[in-house]
C-alpha cells in the first residue's frame, strides 16, 4: 500500500510517497537521498541508523516510516552548520579521535546529541547509558566517551 | 634526536570531518546509473550433491534481469589453493555455498526471485570438526584437488613445520615441564559496514569493481584471471576502494560475491551491486579460524626455557583463503617469543563442511599466544618463579636472531614488561580469598611488513601542482585504522610542506602504484617509508632546479620590498653563491637557504618556485614515483625459516580482575598495555588503534564465538553474537608506548595495527588464575566455564 506522508526533516517540510511496510531509514537513504544515516544490521542491534524523532534517539531501521507523519526528524545531515562548518558534536568527535572507519559515527553523534539536548551536565555513566545501543568495532569507545564529554563542556560554554 | 614538525604530534584525521558529517561514501551509499541489485541463493545443506536447479520461476519474475548458475556461466575458480568456485556446479560443501544468483531492478525483487529458485539435493554425510574429518574413512570434502587428482584425505595440502636445536637435549635439560591444550573459537570480524561491491563493464569490456577490499592489486590480478576465464583475456579490471566500514582482515581475499557481481554485470550489461545484510555477513563471510593448540614447554632449575613443543590443529572449513596460512604467523611466536633454542612446531589444517575461514586481525597470533602465554604462567608456577620475573629472565633482546631466523633489530620487550609491572603494582598481590588477581602476557608480531607473497612492496606517487599541493597516490587501504592520517604527516614531514597541502587520493588500481595489500600491520610502515623515499627524490629535484630559479624569484621579492620600503638595506649576502642544492631547506611549504639570513624575502613560497619552473619554455613539473620494498625475506614455511619482516613489534599487557565466584562473572578492574611501537607517529591515532584492538581482545576473551551446529551458523546477529559495547568497556585502560626507534622504521616506527589484541585474552586468563586458582583453557571465558572450573577445583581439593 502506498501512502503519502509529510514531516519535518532537518528543519524543512518534506512530503514523500512511501510503501507502508518501509522503515524510516529506507526513505531517508532512498527517496530523500540522506545516506549519512548508516545501516549496520537492520535489526535494532547496532545503532548505526540512529536519528532523532521529536527529541528521542531512535533506530530508524525499526521505526515505521508512516509514523513520522507530522513529526520532527533530525539526521546527521541536519547537524552541520552554514558555510560548511561542523557542529560542536561533530567537531568534538573529529578532535578527539573518536572516529576510525566512521560507520558508527553518525549514529553515535545522534545518540550523543539526543542526550545533551536534554541533559547539559551528563555524568560519565549517563553518557555510557546514552551510547549503550551504539556498537563500534574500531575505537573501543574510549575516545568517543571523551568526545561527548568535551561536546558537553563546549555546549555549556557556548550558552 | 631529530626535531619533527608533524611526526609525534596529535593530529586529527583528514577523513574525520566527512565521516562526522555523514558524507563518507561507503559501498552501501554508492550508486551507478542503471545499477541493478544482485542477490545470491546459498545452499540449504552443508554437504550435498546438486541434482537439479530450477530457475524458471525466478527468471519470469518482473524486474529480474538475469539469473545465473554454474551451468550457464563460465567456471571461475578462486581461493588460496584455487579449490573454490564462484558458483557451485555439482556439489555444495558448506551452507554458504553459492548456487545461483539474480540481478534485479531493486533489492526486494532480487530477494523474491531468490526464493523462487528451487534446488534438488542429494545430501551427503557432513564433517563438522577437524577431528572427525581426520578419521580414517571419513567422507571427503574435496574428492579431487584443483589439478584434478584424486584426494584420499581431508588434510589441507599446506605444510607449516619448524624444528630447531635439539629437542631431546632441551627436554633432558628441563627441570620443570608443563603441558596443556588450549582452544580458540571461530570469531567474526564484525565490521560495522557489511561487505559489498559494484561491478560495471564499459563497452570495451573493461571492468571496474568498487570493492570493500584490503588488497586492491591482488584483487585486480584475481579479477583479471576471472575475465580471462570468461573469455575476456586481455581486458582489465580496475579496482576502486570506497570508504571502508572496517576491514580487520575480511578484505584480504576476493570473495565469491564479487565474481558473481562481475558475472551478473557482464550478463546484463549494467552495473550490479551486491551488499551483504548483517545475517548474510555473519553466515556467509569467512570468520577467524578456530584452533586447538597442544603446547609443552620446559625450563631448567633457574627458569631458563629449554624447549617448546607445539602442535596446532585448525578447522579450515570447506575452502582455502589466504587465512589458510595462519600457521605461518603462529610459527613466529612459537619460535621467537622469549629466548628459546629447541623448538618443534607443526600445524595442520583440515577441510570440513563448516564455513571456510579467512584472515582476521592478528592472523593466528592471538590464537597461538593464548596457548603460549597461558602455558608459560603454568610453567612459571611449576618452577616456583614469579610470572613477571620468569618473563624478564627469558625476554628477547635487541640484535638477536631467533630459531626461525627472525632478525630482531630493536626490542623493547623488557621495558614493556617493566612498565606493565610497575603500572599494575605487580609485586603487591591480592590476598587469597579476595578473588582479585593480576596477570600479564606479551607478544611478538611483524612490525616491518610481512613477506608472504613474492613481493612485499608498496609504491607511491607524489605529484606537486602549481599551487603547492602535494597529491599522494598510494595503493594501501584506509579502512579506519588511520593510514591516511599518518601518511599525511609523513609526507608533510619528509617533504617539508604543511600537512594541509597534502591531499591523499582514493585508492584505485588505475591511478595508484602497486601495493601488496593492507595487512600484517604493514600499512603505515610501508606507506611512510615510501613517502620518505619519494619526498627525498622530490627535494633533490626541487633543490637542483632551485639553484637557477630561487635567486631569480627572491630577487623579485627584494625589488618589491625595496619599492615599498626604499630605506630597506638588505644584508650582505650573495644569494647566487649560496644557492647550491646542498644549502637549501624546505619547510612548511617555503624554500630558503639553511643558515642564511632570516629575511622574509629570502623565504620563497614553494608554489611560486614551482610555477616559475613550470611556466616557461621547456618548463618542468614535479611528479615522482617510488617503489619501497622492505628488507625482509619470503620464509620457507616447510622448514620454518626466514626473516619474514624487517622489524618486529613487541608488547605486554596486564590485567587486574575481580571474579564473582557465585556467578562466574569476571570484572576487569584495569588494563595496562605497553607496546614497543618504534616511534609514535600520531598519538591520537595510535591510542585509538590500541583501544580498539584491546576491545576486540576483550571480546575474544569473554564473549565472542561464532556458534555452528552441523555447519549452520546459529548466532548470525548482534543479539546472539556479542561484541563489546560501551558498557563492557567501562574500566580504565592505561597505554604506554616504548619508542625503540627502529632503523628500518619510517621515523623509527614499527607496525602496530594488530599487536593490541594479541596478548589481551591470556593476560586476563592469567589474572583469573591469580584471583581464584582456576585455569581456563578454552576461549571465550564465559561465566559457565569459570563456574565449572571452580567446581572441578573444589572437587580435586575435597
Ligand atoms: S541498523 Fe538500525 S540498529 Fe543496526
Ligand atoms: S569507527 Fe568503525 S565502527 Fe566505530
Amino acid at each position: 500500500m502506498k501512502k503519502e506522508i509529510s514531516f519535518t526533516l532537518n528543519g524543512s517540510e518534506v512530503t514523500v510517497t512511501i510503501d507502508e511496510h518501509l522503515c524510516l531509514i529506507d526513505i531517508l537513504r532512498g527517496p530523500l537521498g540522506q545516506t549519512g544515516t548508516n545501516e549496520g544490521c537492520r535489526e535494532g542491534e547496532c545503532g548505526a541508523c540512529t536519528v532523532i524523532v521529536d527529541g528521542q534517539a531512535v533506530n530508524s531501521c525499526l521505526y515505521p516510516a508512516f509514523e513520522v507523519e507530522g513529526k520532527n526528524v533530525i539526521t546527521i545531515e541536519g547537524l552541520q552548520e552554514p558555510n560548511n562548518k561542523l557542529s560542536v558534536f561533530q567537531q568534538a568527535f573529529v578532535d578527539h579521535g573518536a572516529i576510525q572507519c566512521g560507520f558508527c559515527t553518525p549514529g553515535m553523534i545522534m545518540s550523543a546529541k539526543a542526550l545533551l539536548d536534554t541533559n547539559q551536565n551528563p555524568t560519565e555513566d549517563e553518557i555510557r547509558d546514552a551510547l549503550l545501543g551504539n556498537l563500534c568495532r574500531c575505537t573501543g569507545y574510549v575516545q568517543i566517551v571523551e568526545a561527548v564529554k568535551q561536546a558537553a563542556v563546549q555546549l555549556k560554554n557556548k550558552k | 634526536m631529530t626535531n619533527f614538525h608533524y611526526i609525534g604530534k596529535e593530529a586529527s584525521r583528514p577523513d574525520g570531518p566527512d565521516k562526522a558529517a555523514g558524507k563518507a561514501v561507503y559501498i552501501q551509499d554508492l550508486q551507478r546509473p542503471g545499477m541493478l541489485y544482485g542477490k545470491i541463493k546459498f545452499s540449504d545443506f552443508p554437504h550435498a550433491r546438486i541434482k537439479h536447479i530450477d530457475t524458471s520461476k525466478a527468471e519470469r519474475l518482473t524486474g529480474v534481469r538475469a539469473v545465473i548458475t554454474a551451468t550457464n556461466t563460465p567456471e571461475i575458480r578462486l581461493g588460496f589453493l584455487r579449490d573454490n568456485f564462484a558458483l557451485k556446479k555439482d556439489k555444495v560443501r558448506q551452507y554458504r555455498d553459492e548456487i545461483a544468483a539474480v540481478a534485479a531492478i531493486d533489492p526486494e525483487i532480487a530477494e523474491e526471485a531468490i526464493e523462487l529458485i528451487k534446488v534438488e539435493y542429494e545430501p551427503l554425510p557432513g564433517l563438522f570438526s577437524p577431528h572427525e574429518a581426520m578419521k580414517e574413512g571419513a567422507p571427503l570434502v574435496h574428492e579431487r584437488d584443483p589439478q584434478g587428482n584424486s584426494r584420499t584425505d581431508n588434510l589441507v595440502p599446506l605444510q607449516f613445520h619448524h624444528e630447531s636445536g635439539d629437542l631431546e637435549a632441551g627436554k633432558r635439560a628441563a627441570k620443570h615441564v608443563v603441558e596443556g591444550t588450549f582452544t580458540t573459537p571461530m570469531v567474526q570480524q564484525c565490521c560495522m559496514g557489511t561487505a559489498g561491491c559494484i561491478a560495471e563493464f564499459d563497452m570495451n569490456s573493461n571492468l571496474t569493481v568498487w570493492a570493500k577490499t584490503q588488497i586492491p592489486f591482488l584483487a585486480q590480478r584475481d579479477f583479471n584471471r576471472a575475465l580471462s576465464d570468461m573469455g575476456l583475456a586481455g581486458k582489465n579490471a580496475r579496482v576502486i576502494v570506497p570508504t571502508l566500514g572496517g576491514g580487520f582482515g575480511s578484505g584480504l581475499d576476493t570473495h565469491c560475491y564479487e565474481y558473481i557481481a562481475i558475472l551478473l554485470a557482464f550478463r546484463t550489461g549494467y552495473p550490479v551491486k551486491i551488499v551483504y545484510t548483517r545475517a548474510e555477513e555473519f553466515a556467509n563471510l569467512s570468520p577467524r579460524q578456530s584452533s586447538t593448540t597442544k603446547i609443552i614447554q620446559g625450563c631448567d632449575q633457574n627458569g631458563k626455557l629449554t624447549f617448546r613443543h607445539v602442535e596446532v590443529l585448525q578447522d579450515n572449513g570447506a575452502y582455502t583463503s589466504w587465512g589458510a596460512t595462519y600457521p605461518s604467523v603462529m610459527m613466529m611466536p612459537a619460535t621467537s617469543l622469549y629466548r628459546i633454542s629447541n623448538v618443534y612446531f607443526n600445524a595442520q589444517l583440515v577441510y570440513t563442511n563448516n564455513t571456510y575461514c579467512q584472515a582476521m586481525r592478528g592472523y593466528g597470533n592471538p590464537e597461538f599466544t593464548w596457548a603460549l602465554e597461558s602455558n608459560l604462567d603454568e610453567l612459571a608456577e611449576e618452577a616456583g618463579i614469579d610470572p613477571f620475573d620468569f618473563r624478564m629472565l627469558n625476554s628477547n633482546k635487541p640484535n638477536e636472531t631467533t630459531p626461525m631466523g627472525l632478525k630482531i633489530s630493536t626490542c623493547g620487550l623488557k621495558e614493556c614488561l617493566e612498565t606493565v609491572a610497575q603500572k599494575l603494582n605487580w609485586k603487591k598481590r591480592y590476598k587469597k580469598g579476595k578473588h582479585r588477581g593480576k596477570g600479564l602476557a606479551s607478544l611478538i608480531h611483524v612490525g616491518g611488513g610481512a613477506r608472504i607473497y613474492r613481493s612485499d612492496a608498496s609504491g607511491l606517487i607524489l605529484k606537486l601542482d602549481d599551487f603547492g599541493n602535494v597529491n599522494v597516490y598510494h595503493g594501501g587501504v584506509e579502512m579506519g585504522q588511520g593510514l591516511h592520517s599518518v601518511l599525511t604527516m609523513a609526507v608533510a614531514e619528509a617533504l617539508g610542506v604543511s600537512s594541509k597541502r597534502v591531499l591523499i587520493n582514493p585508492t584505485d588500481t588505475g591511478t595508484c602504484p602497486w601495493d601488496v595489500g593492507t595487512h600484517a600491520s604493514r600499512g603505515a610502515f610501508m606507506a611512510c617509508n615510501a613517502a620518505i623515499l619519494a619526498a627525498n627524490k622530490l627535494r633533490d629535484k626541487i633543490f637542483g632546479l632551485a639553484e637557477v630559479f630561487y635567486p631569480q624569484e627572491v630577487e623579485k621579492n627584494l625589488k618589491k620590498l625595496k619599492k615599498k620600503n626604499p630605506n630597506y638595506k638588505p644584508p650582505d649576502f650573495d644569494v647566487i653563491k649560496a644557492a647550491r642544492r646542498e644549502n637549501f631547506e624546505l619547510q612548511d611549504g617555503f624554500i630558503f637557504i639553511k643558515d642564511g639570513p632570516q629575511e622574509s624575502w629570502l623565504r620563497l613560497e614553494l608554489a611560486r618556485l614551482l610555477r616559475a619552473i613550470h611556466f616557461r619554455n621547456q618548463g618542468q613539473m614535479f611528479t615522482t614515483e617510488v617503489f619501497y620494498d622492505p628488507p625482509n625475506e619470503l620464509p620457507d614455511f616447510k622448514k620454518g625459516f626466514g626473516n619474514i619482516s624487517a622489524t618486529y613489534a613487541f608488547g605486554t599487557q596486564g590485567a587486574e580482575v575481580e571474579v564473582d565466584t557465585e556467578t562466574g562473572e569476571v570484572k576487569i578492574l584495569k588494563m595496562v598495555a605497553a607496546h614497543d611501537v618504534g616511534k609514535v607517529l600520531n598519538p591520537q591515532a595510535l591510542k585509538g588503534q590500541m583501544y580498539g584492538a584491546i576491545a576486540q581482545g576483550i571480546g575474544y576473551a569473554f564473549y565472542e564465538e561464532l556458534l555452528s551446529k552441523q555447519g549452520k551458523i546459529l548466532n548470525p546477529n548482534f543479539r546472539d553474537y556479542k561484541i563489546p559495547r560501551v558498557y563492557e568497556m567501562n574500566f580504565p585502560i592505561e597505554l604506554e608506548f616504548i619508542e625503540s626507534n627502529d632503523k628500518f622504521g619510517p621515523f623509527g616506527a614499527k607496525g602496530v595495527a594488530e599487536p593490541g589484541l594479541v596478548p589481551t585474552a591470556p593476560a586476563i586468563a592469567n589474572a583469573i588464575y591469580d584471583a581464584i586458582g582456576v585455569r581456563i583453557h578454552d576461549l571465550p571465558i564465559t561465566p559457565d566455564k569459570v563456574l565449572a572450573a571452580l567446581k572441578k577445583l573444589k572437587q580435586t581439593k575435597d
